[in-house]
């Protein structure tokens, strides 16, 4: 990065910042967009974009991150498993050290379970080919842009004819809860800055119900600050000219249509079903589950294990964090009690957490 | 989580091609993408997949902002 570059951009925030109080300059009444991406929640938090948005026009983080809308419960079954004799558990770095209701995967690492890192679910994969006599269980968390990724490795998986690859599986799928979130009266959305790769994945237009029907902006959005302030200048504009209507700004790799082949291998292996979300419970048809036709890849269903019965963490406000109700700063335990180093709540755990974002950066 | 590194493909194999970006080599599976890739080509590299191709000039512009916003690991 060259400080010509950087002059760029930053010419290029505050302009799109002068625009937007522009465009609100004599309103009275205040606009509130929502996020639903952890990456926009770190970059608008690190480059502290909030304070360069005048009084009229308010930012609010929703449930962005998939770590972080994964409940207990789910890690709970993970704990469980990798507790198994010949269990080994794989997994995306950032569930590692989320606690559970008594345990989390690191501390169970710690007593000797055998819980490994992957950067890739088909490293899983081959570490279900390289361990015949281990059953190796990869935790499916993630959205649409992760979903594909997985329902791959089990084509994968099959294609290879491996009897010891399994996954447990809690996808969760974004435009429903954007819906019920949008519906919520105890909260404000006036328009939506969509994630930038599950929108590769799935396209701009399964936003549309939420533009024509509910009438709520939505701007697929980059996540570089630039691209951030200029989603956010673009949904202002919508409610100014009050027109809502699905736009993109990351034209760059957003399409329409979204990116079928990933959409058939998602078809083609996952099917949706009524999904818990931690603090906003469960949201009918919101999930990805391991299809009928592939269940003996799922590790619900193929490794039946006891699990402890599910606790929330006193006092912790992950879940109204994660439906924007409130911001970090109102909970009891954040910065004390709850630290990145020591997380009470999942949406301290993972960078993409509210809780994360506001700790490292502040505002 | 979400997060894609564009990357650029330095070689073809079947139904897979390693990936370049920095100096780091990936490999990264083909099976979610439709388009035809070529070597030289910029594809957008998540969880061990290519899920979508993008020009040179697009690439250049994400990875330079990418790199003042993310650490490597972010990346990795």
């Amino acid at each position: 990065m060259n400080y010509q570059d950087e002059f760029r951009d930053r010419t290029v925030v505050l302009g799109f910042a002068a625009r937007i109080r522009e465009l609100v300059a004599g309103r009275t009444v205040p606009m509130t967009f929502m996020e639903v991406c952890g990456t926009h929640t770190m970059s608008i938090y690190q480059y502290g974009l909030r304070s360069l948005l005048p009084p009229q026009v308010r930012l609010i983080s929703g449930p962005g991150c998939p770590v972080c809308v994964t409940p207990n419960g789910y890690v709970d079954r993970a704990v469980a498993l990798c507790r198994l004799p010949g269990v080994t558990v794989a997994t995306f770095g950032d569930m590692v050290r989320v606690p559970g209701s008594s345990s989390s995967l690191i501390e169970e690492r710690a007593k000797g379970a055998d819980v490994r890192i992957v950067y890739s679910p088909l490293d899983a994969v081959t570490l279900a080919a390289k361990n015949p006599d281990r059953k190796v269980v990869f935790l499916g968390v993630g959205f649409e842009t992760t979903a594909p990724t997985i329902a791959g490795s089990i084509l994968a998986a099959k294609q290879q004819g491996l009897t010891n690859y399994f996954v447990l599986a809690a996808h969760k799928t974004i435009p429903i809860p954007m819906e019920v979130l949008a519906d919520d009266p105890e909260l404000q959305v006036d328009g939506y800055l969509c994630p930038a790769h599950v929108s590769v994945v799935i396209g701009a237009a399964a936003y549309r119900f939420l533009a024509e029907e509910r009438g709520v902006p939505c701007v697929v959005t980059g996540f570089e600050p630039v691209d951030v302030m200029q989603g956010v200048e673009m949904l202002v504009r919508q409610v100014v000219e009050g027109k809502p209507r699905v736009e993109i700004q990351y034209s760059r790799v957003v399409k329409r249509e979204g990116n079928r082949k990933a959409q058939g291998v998602i078809a083609e292996v996952l099917t949706p079903f009524d999904a818990p979300w931690r603090g906003i419970g469960v949201i009918p048809g919101s999930g990805l589950r391991i299809a009928d036709a592939y269940a003996e890849f799922d590790a619900e269903k193929a490794i039946p294990v006891e699990v402890e019965e599910t606790r929330e963490h006193a006092g912790c406000l992950c879940g109204e964090i994660l439906k924007g109700k409130v911001s970090p700063f109102d909970c009891p335990l954040f910065g004390g009690a709850c630290t990145p180093e020591s997380p009470v709540g999942a949406c301290m755990v993972s960078s993409e957490g509210t809780c994360a974002a506001a700790y490292k950066y502040g505002q | 989580m979400c997060l894609g590194v564009p990357m650029q493909v330095v070689s073809i194999g079947d139904g897979n091609i390693i990936a370049e970006i920095d100096g780091v080599k990936k490999e990264a599976s083909l099976m979610l993408l439709a388009d035809e890739v070529k070597v030289g080509d910029f594809v957008i590299v998540h969880a061990g997949f290519a899920i979508s191709k993008l020009d040179e000039e697009d690439a250049q512009e994400t990875l330079r902002m990418m790199r003042d916003v993310f650490k490597p690991e972010d990346m990795a």
